[in-house]
């Protein structure tokens, strides 16, 4: 028996990296799933961006588990087109439990230097698009008589980083956003939390500018996946370079669950004890 | 199906009954061997009946008809040498320990304030704490099969609340404390793969919180009683609540999650 059976999730940022992880993680505990993407690079983003072929991919992977899904192509930043995904979804699934406000991007610059194009996009995507996603979700989870909403935010959440300006910010703001929506969604039994990942094995952080920003001092060709892992590692307690897709799934998952019916409200780091170094 | 803990061993302080029996009862649901151990006798300070050899007994009963292994053993978490026979014994008994549940603790609040409730409750709330994982860690270490250890917290522990009596501010101090003993073992821990988190549980249905001093400081206070609000409708949580907190701490579900204060609790501190 799954510990979600008979439950619907909505997961943003589901073709590849931890939201594809997060639909396979919630589908192998018997939800079915209403999954978007974006499902293209934007323009100031530094790393290839997500396809088509990746959401089918996520669709495979879900369907071979005998969970159903609905995935759609929409933006967050696109009410009417993420509402109108969702919606479609729930009409389809019947009702909406879970959401995993997960789409996110990254860049990086030094504030002086960054674009108002890059900052622009960045607080688009990773905060009000997380509010849209919020906006769109609630009626459904009211008329379900409750729910659990888990955003991610990160590590650069918690604390500060250099080079990254709008992307702290954004991740910071989510908290306001959670904080507040746990507050107003709590008579209605509609939990909200964060979760705060360090690094993970994604594309979001495994490329070329990523690696770059974290070991400038490094020619591109000394900055292998091994040498990565000790820059990355650097920024853990534990002795480990960085977390796995399903090492965030497992605590999303948590969060969802009826085990954590009572939690709502809270910043859930999983970070390799990062923050608490 | 097999159990999340299969073949693990937990030492759980304040095991008689309340969040330490629950805690004993969660994990060896899914597979955990259990060292309990209560100090089954009453402090002087503390105005609520505390636990007995027959609260003990009823823990290794309910393990024991789980089909699991327990060695229960009445000590008190402020005498180090007691804690530390307890546990050796149980290591003896059942194997060396993966998982540790600083879960032991008092209330001293009352309408009767007595100034000794500050050194009672920072002796078992701050210093029972820092003594039980200094008993078990050093086998951890040895061993080399990394582990986890949670310190119960509270809300206390991250807020200001607790009111004006001697027992109240040494039950937030102690609580905040425990923070930072969390904090300083997660780091220290870290390159052993201990992981070390805190759980900070709301008002729980346990005779710690439902009994009759805390009921009549309620009357006398209203303030007091509207501190004690939870944001999520419901008055206060059960001890699974937090075992289940506890279980996933401990798991490999969360094999690296370290340094958090986890909050369980109904949106209290968000409501703050």
């Amino acid at each position: 028996m799954g510990r979600l059976d008979g439950k619907v999730a909505f997961i943003t940022g589901a073709a590849r990296g931890q939201g594809r992880s997060h639909a396979i993680r919630m589908a192998k505990e018997g939800a079915d799933i209403i999954a978007i993407d974006i499902a293209r690079k934007l323009p100031t983003v530094p790393y290839k961006g997500a396809t088509s072929e990746d959401l089918a991919e996520t669709v495979r992977q879900v369907e071979a588990l005998d969970r159903r899904i609905v995935a759609s192509e929409a933006d967050v930043r696109d009410y009417g087109a993420l509402k109108g995904a969702l919606d479609e979804g729930v009409a389809q699934l019947g009702r909406l439990d879970i959401v995993s406000a997960n789409a996110g991007i990254f860049s990086s610059a030094a504030a002086e230097e960054m674009t108002e194009e890059a900052w622009d996009e960045m607080i688009d995507v990773n905060l009000k698009g997380v509010w849209l996603t919020t906006k769109a979700a609630i009626p459904h989870l009211r008329a379900a008589g409750g729910g659990s909403i888990i955003i991610t935010s990160s590590t650069a959440g918690i604390k500060a980083f250099p080079n990254f300006i709008h992307y702290v910010a954004a991740k910071h703001g989510v908290i306001g956003i959670m904080r507040t929506l746990a507050l107003e969604l709590a008579p209605d039994m509609i939990r909200v939390n964060t979760v705060h990942p360090t690094s993970v094995d994604t594309d979001m952080v495994q490329n070329e500018a990523m690696y770059a920003l974290f070991a400038p001092d490094l020619e591109a060709a000394a900055r292998t996946r091994e040498v990565m892992g000790e820059r990355f590692g650097a920024m853990n307690a534990l002795p480990i370079p960085w977390v796995e897709p399903v090492d965030i799934s497992n605590a999303v998952l948590w969060l969802a669950s009826d085990e954590a019916r009572y939690v709502t409200g809270i910043m859930l780091p999983v970070d390799a004890g990062s923050t608490a170094k | 199906m097999t159990g999340q803990l299969e073949g693990k061993v937990a030492f759980i302080t304040g095991a008689a009954r309340g969040q330490g029996r629950s805690h004993a009862i969660r994990l060896a649901q899914e597979g955990a061997d259990i060292i309990a151990i209560d100090i089954c006798a009453q402090i002087d300070t503390v105005p609520y009946p505390m636990a007995t050899p027959d609260d003990l007994q009823e823990t290794v009963r309910q393990v024991e008809a789980l089909d699991r292994r327990i060695h229960a053993v009445e000590a008190d978490v402020r005498d180090r040498s007691a804690l530390q026979a307890a546990l050796d014994a149980g290591v003896a008994e059942l194997g060396p320990v993966d998982i540790v549940l600083a879960n032991a603790g008092i209330f001293p609040l009352s309408m009767n304030p007595d100034p000794r409730e500050w050194q009672d409750v920072l002796d078992v709330n701050l210093t029972g704490v820092y003594h039980t994982v200094e008993v078990a860690i050093p086998s951890m270490i040895e061993r080399g099969q990394g582990g986890a250890i949670v310190l119960t917290s509270s809300t206390a522990g991250l807020a200001g609340i607790g009111g004006d009596n001697p027992g109240g501010r040494g039950y937030t101090a102690a609580k905040h404390g425990v923070v930072g003993l969390m904090r300083s073992y997660a780091n220290s821990l870290a390159k052993h793969s201990i992981r070390v988190n805190t759980v900070h549980p709301t008002g729980v249905n346990t005779p710690m919180v439902v009994n009759d001093a805390i009921q009549e400081l309620m009357q006398a206070d209203p303030a007091m009683s509207n501190a004690m609000a939870n944001a999520l409708p419901v008055p206060m949580i059960e001890p699974v609540d937090i075992s289940n907190a506890i279980l996933w701490l401990v798991s490999d579900a969360a094999r690296y999650v370290t340094g958090v204060t986890l909050p369980v609790d109904a949106g209290f501190l968000v409501n703050k």
